[in-house]
């Protein structure tokens, strides 16, 4: 039917574009235009390409060779956060998420020659290292303190300036247990492994010494397997899935078998966890056993909402509200628990405006895409003084390091914290 | 039509149009041109030689006119939500998107008006309306996505339609840009205003009249109370009896809808909307009131219902049960995407009375073509949706029983005293049916209001009139007989 096509502009590396494969999760899509308006892109934009149903239409027609994979294709892909909430808004169960990991697996990172280099670098040979994690770590806390980074951001010209002070504060040390092995306070009543994750390693010790003191004192005998590394989420997004199967498999050896969950404090980590199966779905070896992996990962909350948790010791009457993070509100579904759980607690919850909406963090997104970033945060900040609350709730390093940069940016006078902060100065 | 004739002067008028509505709102790159080849119509496309969005009124009547000179067609375009394929750019030219221009113009509380830009989202306004107890009535299945100005090209209606009226009986005035760049107001800011009822007119239109760029909207203050239930069928024919039934009464409830055993079990997989899993038909009924009537009302429904052969009645015990289970009807046309790679939503009405008849006669053209039919639709008003599923493209020769069975449905409505279609326009996927309705002299005198508005025939051609040329992946010609 299509009777004149424009001519096709240069591709997205100058020379011969990739092809698209076929990706069978396409086919569910029926182009019914249900979830525009739940796309923080589409809302801002009102562009149909910066929409799920413009972004699967745009994989489709590559797909079936009727468009060249151009820079501008490669672009508006890029400007989706991967947040799903177009999984959570479509009636057909369109996986999304997996078409746009396909998509930008052919597509390679996001961003100009030298962005694409320096992230591939950094999937590729920092994210499944650990070692060089704590040494990037340690290198960023020196050069915090010193004052050099106060002094850099200052100097440097709006934007660079600004992207420096959105780097987040690394943790005094990068978390280290004290055993692999910490017995259950009291009574056991489950055994579960523990993902430390990089980020939340690097920025958020205390959350994960938190979030294991709580589970013990709920009768969890934990588990950190030392040989764990990153989940490989950011690989997977942001189009390394090749690097991203080598750590799901690393992970697949390092974790036990013989617990009742992988336990999981970092939304966006769970999710790609809980997707093992379908990343390795066509290797012989790993793939059943990444089924099983998959099965039994549990975001936090939703084990501990399971389990039940004891009276907390010194119940909170802070007001509080709560930021769905995508991976875990739309990723894995999980919205009614973090919930109970601030309720077992005592706080008074007071929900924000389209709290299931991203904040703009998206992973390195915030990096990547500042202007589209900085708009959605601008919206959420407003969401967020609006209930007065002195205290947001994001289970998830991103959205953590986003809303606190919000907070100072524009000024809303609010103290981010994760559920297991609360949890574990509750004493519960 | 003259099309561009050259990459100069295509280069020129994007850059013109550039001028009008600012860089990143003129669109002109492949994939960005590809995206709005298509609507909700799965089964045709057509590629915009350009895409401009406009962001005010004066902003559309420069783009129209710049068009104009350009020799192009224009195709106004929401949301592109429709299911008639009426924002296709079957004949090219530059395709008018309406998507920025989302603002509540006014607010009139007293006079209980709104008026809005057409790229409002029709559950916005009504989001919007909440904290003052008032709502825009009608409610497509589209509602969270589709837009306002969308929903008036189309005359759109929706479940609560049955005791609100479609949109032309919800639409007071319309601003809108003529095919010449002119601004135009017709209509006003009350009911039956004087000389030419230029807004029945144009609503309905499926721009091809003229582009709508404000609505002003009556709006309706909520209910006392409501009270919503689920009478449970074993037979799809006794379903519909129940609602000649419940209409015969006397009682009229404010949404009458129908939803098969096929809907019903395609939107508990993604929703759980408390749908039963073994029913071959639900009647989804609500009725509004004062707080003292509504519980009278529904007794008497209920009696109906039972009287009726119901299996099991189900009444939702609060608002989330409510809101789940209109979710769950709203959401019926995507969940079928879990059926088959296609979808095709078909829209037409039988007389009420006839209900029981049409639908076996539905059911026998599915089996006779060996297509899968999924139904949810208005029965309150006789508007139905037969939705037949498959896993072929538009342009296979298997295709060619989608229209077999389609064209057979229609016959049957038109048959029976109905028509081809209820709610979502004639656009480009009715408009070779037109003659089935109309006599030439019927058609001819609508061709004089187009002539009018219209007399180049720039403003979405091809569209409502028919052409003698098939719509779908040109298959439709090819010989095609029931399995």
């Amino acid at each position: 039917m299509v009777t004149h096509a424009p001519t096709a502009g240069p591709d997205a590396r100058g020379g011969r574009a990739p092809a698209m494969p076929a990706i069978p999760e396409l086919e569910a899509c029926i182009h019914c235009g249900l979830c525009l308006n739940h796309c923080p892109t589409y809302r801002v934009t009102h562009l149909e390409a910066e929409s799920p149903r413009g972004r699967i239409y745009l994989v489709d027609a590559a797909a079936q060779g009727r468009l060249d994979l151009t820079k501008s294709v490669a672009d508006h892909l890029y400007l989706c956060l991967m947040c799903r909430a177009c999984e959570t808004a479509c009636p057909s169960g369109v996986q999304y998420g997996r078409i746009a990991e396909a998509a930008r697996e052919t597509l390679g990172p996001p961003g100009p020659p030298l962005t694409r280099m320096m992230v591939r670098l950094a999937l590729r040979h920092l994210m499944p290292h650990p070692w060089r994690l704590r040494a990037v770590a340690a290198l960023m806390r020196v050069f915090q303190r010193s004052g050099l980074a106060r002094l850099a951001a200052g100097v440097l010209p709006g934007k660079l300036g600004r992207r420096l002070a959105l780097m987040p504060a690394a943790s005094p040390r990068f978390y280290a247990p004290e055993a692999e092995v910490l017995p259950a306070i009291g009574e056991r009543r489950a055994r579960v492994a523990f993902l430390s994750g990089c980020a939340m390693s690097m920025f958020f010790t205390e959350i994960n010494e938190a979030t294991v003191r709580v589970l013990r004192r709920n009768g969890c005998e934990v588990v950190i397997p030392s040989g764990q590394i990153c989940c490989g989420a950011l690989n997977v997004h942001n189009g390394e899935a090749g690097s991203a199967r080598a750590m799901a498999r690393r992970n697949i050896d390092a974790f036990p078998d013989d617990v009742d969950a992988v336990v999981v404090n970092a939304a966006g980590c769970g999710a790609a966890m809980k997707e093992y199966g379908h990343l390795l779905a066509r290797d012989p070896v790993y793939g059943p056993r990444a089924r099983q992996f998959a099965a039994r990962v549990r975001d936090v909350s939703e084990f501990l909402a399971a389990l039940g948790v004891r009276t907390p010791a010194r119940p909170s009457s802070q007001t509080v509200t709560y930021q769905d993070p995508c991976h875990l509100a739309h990723g894995q579904r999980v919205r009614a628990e973090p919930r109970a759980l601030l309720a077992a607690v005592g706080v008074q919850l007071t929900e924000m405006a389209g709290s299931d909406r991203c904040c703009g963090s998206a992973g390195i997104y915030n990096v990547l895409q500042p202007e589209m970033a900085e708009t959605l945060l601008r919206e959420k900040m407003e969401a967020i003084r609006e209930t007065r609350a002195s205290v947001v709730v994001a289970p998830n390093p991103g959205c953590m390091i986003q809303l606190k940069y919000g907070a100072q940016r524009f000024d809303v006078p609010v103290r981010v914290v994760h559920l297991l902060d609360l949890l574990d100065e509750a004493g519960a | 039509m003259t099309a561009l004739r050259d990459a100069q002067s295509r280069a020129r008028l994007i850059r013109r149009l550039q001028s009008v509505v600012g860089e990143p709102y003129v669109l002109h790159r492949p994939d960005d041109l590809t995206v709005y080849e298509q609507d909700a119509l799965m089964v045709a496309r057509h590629m915009p030689d350009l895409v401009v969005l406009p962001d005010t009124t004066q902003q559309v009547s420069d783009v129209v006119k710049l068009a104009r000179e350009a020799g192009l067609p224009i195709v106004a375009r929401g949301a592109g939500t429709g299911l008639s394929g009426g924002a296709i750019p079957q004949a090219g030219g530059v395709v008018v998107a309406l998507t920025r221009m989302t603002r509540l113009v006014e607010l009139d509380l007293a006079s209980r008006i709104a008026v809005v830009e057409p790229g409002m989202v029709n559950a916005d306004l009504t989001a919007m309306l909440v904290p003052h107890g008032l709502f825009y009535a009608p409610d497509p299945g589209s509602q969270v996505a589709s837009t306002i100005g969308g929903n008036v090209a189309n005359n759109s209606g929706g479940p609560h339609c049955l005791a609100y009226g479609v949109t032309s009986n919800n639409v007071l005035g319309l601003e809108v840009v003529l095919a010449d760049g002119t601004v135009a107001w017709v209509g006003g800011r009350a009911h039956d205003a004087p000389g030419y009822d230029l807004t029945g007119v144009l609503v309905g239109s499926e721009g091809t009249f003229a582009i709508v760029t404000k609505v002003v909207v009556r709006l309706v203050a909520r209910r006392e109370a409501v009270r919503t239930l689920l009478a449970i069928y074993d037979k799809m024919d006794v379903a519909c009896e129940a609602v000649s039934a419940v209409i015969a009464s006397g009682v009229v409830p404010e949404a009458l809808e129908i939803l098969d055993g096929i809907t019903m079990r395609a939107v508990n997989q993604t929703l759980h909307a408390g749908f039963p899993d073994d029913a071959e038909a639900a009647l989804l009924i609500e009725v509004e009131g004062l707080a003292e009537s509504v519980p009278v009302l529904m007794e008497r429904i209920e009696d109906i219902c039972r009287a009726q052969g119901a299996r099991r009645l189900q009444t939702a015990a609060g608002v989330e049960e409510r809101l789940s289970l209109w979710k769950g009807r709203k959401q019926a046309y995507g969940a079928l995407g879990r059926l088959g790679r296609r979808a095709m939503m078909l829209d037409v009405c039988a007389p009420r009375s006839r209900l029981p008849e049409i639908m076996r006669r539905v059911l026998e053209a599915g089996r006779r073509w060996n297509i899968g039919v999924a139904n949810f639709f208005h029965a309150g008003d006789g508007n139905l949706h037969p939705t037949p599923f498959f896993d072929f493209d538009d342009d296979s020769p298997e295709y060619a029983r989608v229209i077999g069975l389609a064209e057979d449905i229609m016959r049957a409505c038109v048959e029976l005293g109905g028509t081809i279609t209820g709610e979502h326009g004639i656009g480009l996927e009715k408009r070779e049916y037109l003659g089935w309705m109309f006599t030439d002299a019927d058609i001819a005198a609508m061709k004089q209001v187009k002539q009018v508005f219209d007399p180049a025939g720039v403003l979405n051609p091809d569209k409502i009139f028919p052409t003698g040329q098939p719509v779908h992946g040109g298959s439709r010609k090819s010989a095609a007989a029931p399995a």
